[in-house]
């Protein structure tokens, strides 16, 4: 393509050489083409639904599901729920496995990514271990490997590990007591909430006061004291009336399987492992750049001002490590929660196991199950990074 | 300061005797010393650390070597009370079927041809990674198309049949083509001949593409359900990289296109695939693309979650590229545009190649995630290692009770090579392109 421009007169401005022209029609010529594809697909698969005699439309969550889920939050009957409940319920169980996950995995990582920067050398080669060893392999080989490794070596129910005060394993997973609430139990539940409250009030003030003053106060005691002790105080007080708040109903075990109780399954286990486990290893890199990301210069003058090691790491590297920790460490969140899917593969009841699977196999509408289960993933990446970015823009240095 | 009379008083008549030398500072009770037990908090880790090393690594080596099985036929030689002692992992078993692990059921007579491709995609992958090479340019035609085009005679065994009507259609399009952009190239005055020399490049190039795929080499046909194993991990990997390069280099410039349909179109197909679990891609693959063909058509089943890994990637891969492009400093833009070059002519022999290179690492670690995604193409019933292991960890002939951990541990070993190779691969090159920083 070589243009041959005139040396002597300006060329006749052509239309076809206005960049606005161009660009537009490169976009209609672009929004055709789409266009195109959609209506092909669209047409294509009106005519298969309706040769294949598959209803459309999204009438058939409340039909009757017909099938058990193993774990259910909400009460959950194979006769009298709905497609829509079984979606509820696979979506609770997603959310679950990814906040504990979530949880979990934020401890273990920041443990071994700062493990990886001890000065003990051990210390520091074992963590790096661990990261290259987990990071390198499939995590759907991980889920695998965890649940017969965890499911394994369990015996059967009849045979079922008593481990004392309630609590029993087997091949069905862990059964322990259930808490039964009281009617009176809203005390120890407002306590809670009062301890929380206290707690967010009390922070904002032991802030404001450091800040004019330089005085620090002792948060984290204060926070453990009202957010555990005042619960405990309600529980003990409501016992000295003679009120008993919360009892347990015990497993009781039978012939042949346990009831009652409270039951975590297996595959739960085995994916909240490999889950926090997986994770965990990309976290720790993620922590470990965002501490070296702080530049040496900040460690020694926090020392020169007479700051401890604690003190500087916890008052002057960790807050602006966070800076350049907070926006990978939430994709990491959402990789958790997107990886939590891989539950499919061992059996775990979550959204796409529930619903990409049985819904879709029993009712055959591929289009709805798969744009209301994609739909709910872009929900929460989206979300999450709209959350994210009103984040990031408080927290950005501001340049001069 | 002192404003002393006699200043001798205060001063020393002889030296102090020395100090005693400082401890050991070097060697190893001095490297012990510091990076062990500096502290008591650090002795403290190092003993537990120690203590946990201690409790988790001679199980482990005992299972994997000392006391694992390395000969044998059938189950006998891996069950504890046939075997005669206790038994760990049990690598007979990995060892009979690595011919399955490694091409599935392939048929057999035909396993050669797996193996060409195997050497074919090492000869692209290192042409293309090794940055010394030779016409690396070349390397990118290699790999972006003969290979291509070579593996699926090779692996399918070609002889589409395409038929005489198919091929005087294509005469058509390509009489219709050239001269569409030599009408073009005269709309817009320039030269004609270039015009229909691009046209006819990107005939010859489809004309070639599609003439190998329907000669007959007289080579047997390989249904894909017969593939698996290793072939199929590394094929979904292959197609996922050929695909996803350069469709996630277009999405990369069209969000950054000031083209607002444009830039519009690829943010929703980034956003969109980057916010779903490949899974779910891979579902919507398998049960709604035969919905939105024509009737007549039917997609392969292993082509299927091909082209969802294939979408998948790309979103990935276009970030990456993005990286690369807005790296670059706008200065590079401006030169290449005050000498005249236009857009592709700028981002082909300009800002790309530059773009690209910075980005090695990059596009190298979506490639070790692409790679451990591959396993889960095993979901929807794609015969890939995982999935062969699977399968043949509940064969009856090699029931035993270590086979599944031994199964997983060879899969393990497989990929964390793959993985923690490209990983080493990948920081080398993030060192060598520092290095011109580093001056």
């Amino acid at each position: 393509m070589q243009t041959t421009v005139s040396q002597t007169s300006p060329p006749e401005k052509s239309i076809l050489y206005d960049p606005k022209v161009r660009g537009a029609f490169y976009q209609v010529l672009l929004v055709l083409i789409v266009g195109y594809l959609f209506y092909m697909a669209a047409s294509n698969a009106v005519e298969n639904l309706q040769r294949a005699k598959i209803a459309s439309g999204f009438g058939f969550l409340n039909n009757t599901a017909g099938f058990d889920i193993s774990q259910t939050l909400i009460s959950f009957s194979a006769a009298g729920s709905t497609y829509g409940d079984a979606f509820i319920v696979g979506l609770l169980n997603t959310l679950l496995v990814s906040a504990i996950g979530i949880v979990l995995a934020t401890f273990l990582g920041f443990t071994v990514g700062i493990a990886r920067l001890s000065k003990n050398w051990m210390v520091a080669k074992v963590a790096m271990v661990y990261v290259e060893l987990l990071r390198n392999i499939p995590l759907l080989l991980q889920l695998l490997f965890w649940y017969i490794a965890v499911l394994g070596p369990l015996p059967q129910p009849r045979d079922s590990i008593g481990m004392g005060a309630g609590f029993f394993l087997n091949s069905r997973g862990l059964f322990m007591p259930r808490p039964l609430y009281a009617s009176d139990a809203w005390v120890m539940g407002a306590a809670l909430v009062i301890g929380i409250v206290g707690t967010i009030i009390f922070r904002t003030w032991a802030k404001k006061q450091q800040e004019s003053t330089g005085r620090q106060y002792p948060l984290g005691l204060v926070t453990i004291g009202l957010v555990l002790g005042l619960p405990i105080l309600a529980w003990l007080a409501l016992a000295v009336v003679g009120a008993n708040p919360i009892s347990f109903e015990m497993p009781q075990k039978g012939t042949f399987n346990l009831r009652g109780g409270m039951q975590i399954l297996p595959e739960f286990v085995a994916l909240l492992v490999g889950l926090v486990t997986y994770t965990a290893a990309f976290i720790a890199e993620v922590v470990r750049a965002g501490i070296l990301a702080v530049s040496k210069g900040q460690t020694e003058a926090a020392g020169s001002l007479g700051l401890r090691p604690g003190q500087t790491l916890r008052l002057v590297v960790v807050p602006q490590a966070m800076r350049v920790i907070i926006p990978p460490l939430t994709s990491q969140y959402l990789n958790l929660t997107k990886n939590s899917s891989l539950a499919v593969a061992i059996g775990y009841p979550d959204l796409v196991q529930v619903f990409m699977g049985t819904v879709l196999n029993q009712t055959g509408q591929a289009i709805e199950v798969v744009v209301i289960t994609m739909g709910v993933y872009l929900t929460i990446s989206l979300v999450t990074s709209f959350v994210m970015n009103i984040y990031n823009r408080r927290v950005a240095i501001v340049e001069r | 300061m002192s404003t002393a009379v006699d200043t001798n008083r205060f001063v020393r008549s002889e030296p102090i005797a020395a100090l005693p030398p400082p401890n050991l500072a070097r060697g190893p009770v001095a490297w012990v010393r510091e990076n062990l037990f500096s502290s008591p908090l650090n002795t403290l880790l190092t003993l537990f650390v120690a203590y946990l090393l201690y409790v988790l690594i001679p199980p482990i080596v005992d299972f994997l070597f000392i006391n694992a099985v390395w000969t044998g036929t059938d189950r006998d030689a891996c069950r504890a009370e046939t075997a005669g002692h206790r038994v760990g992992a049990c690598w007979a078993f990995v060892i009979d079927k690595i011919n399955y692990f490694t091409y599935g059921s392939y048929t057999i007579a035909e396993r050669w041809r797996v193996n060409i491709f195997f050497a074919m995609l090492a000869l692209g992958v290192t042409w293309l990674l090794w940055l010394k090479a030779p016409r690396r340019d070349l390397g990118a035609a290699y790999f972006f198309w003969l290979f291509p085009t070579f593996s699926y005679v090779l692996l399918t065994g070609g002889n589409l049949d395409l038929g005489g009507r198919f091929w005087l259609g294509f005469v058509a399009f390509a009489i219709l083509l050239m001269a569409a952009f030599g009408l073009m190239a005269h709309l817009l005055k320039v030269s004609v001949k270039s015009g229909v020399a691009i046209a006819g490049g990107i005939v010859a190039v489809l004309g070639i593409t599609l003439a190998l795929m329907d000669f007959d080499f007289g080579l047997q046909h390989v249904p894909t359900s017969l593939w698996g194993g290793v072939l199929v991990t590394l094929l979904v990997a292959t197609v996922g990289i050929v695909f996803s390069l350069p469709f996630g280099i277009l999405l990369a410039l069209g969000r950054r296109s000031r083209l607002p349909v444009v830039q519009l179109a690829s943010v929703i197909f980034i956003e969109f695939v980057r916010g779903v679990p490949l899974i779910t891609v891979l579902i919507m693959a398998n049960t709604m693309l035969p919905l939105f063909l024509p009737a007549d058509m039917t997609v392969d089943r292993l082509a299927r979650p091909l082209i969802g890994v294939a979408f998948f990637a790309s979103a990935y891969m276009a970030e990456v590229v993005r990286g690369g492009l807005q790296a670059m400093p706008k200065g590079q833009y401006e030169g290449a545009m005050s000498l005249g070059l236009n857009y592709p002519q700028m981002m082909v022999f300009i800002i790309l190649p530059q773009a690209l290179r910075i980005v090695i690492p990059g596009i190298v670690n979506t490639f070790i995630g692409l790679f451990k995604d591959t396993s889960l193409v095993s979901i929807v019933g794609i015969f890939d290692l995982i999935k062969t292991i699977e399968a043949s960890r509940i064969d009856p002939n090699w029931a035993a009770p270590t086979i599944s951990y031994t199964g997983y541990a060879f899969a393990a070993f497989f990929y964390f090579v793959f993985c923690f190779g490209m990983s080493r691969y990948s920081l080398g090159v993030e060192r060598r392109l520092a290095a011109g920083q580093n001056r």
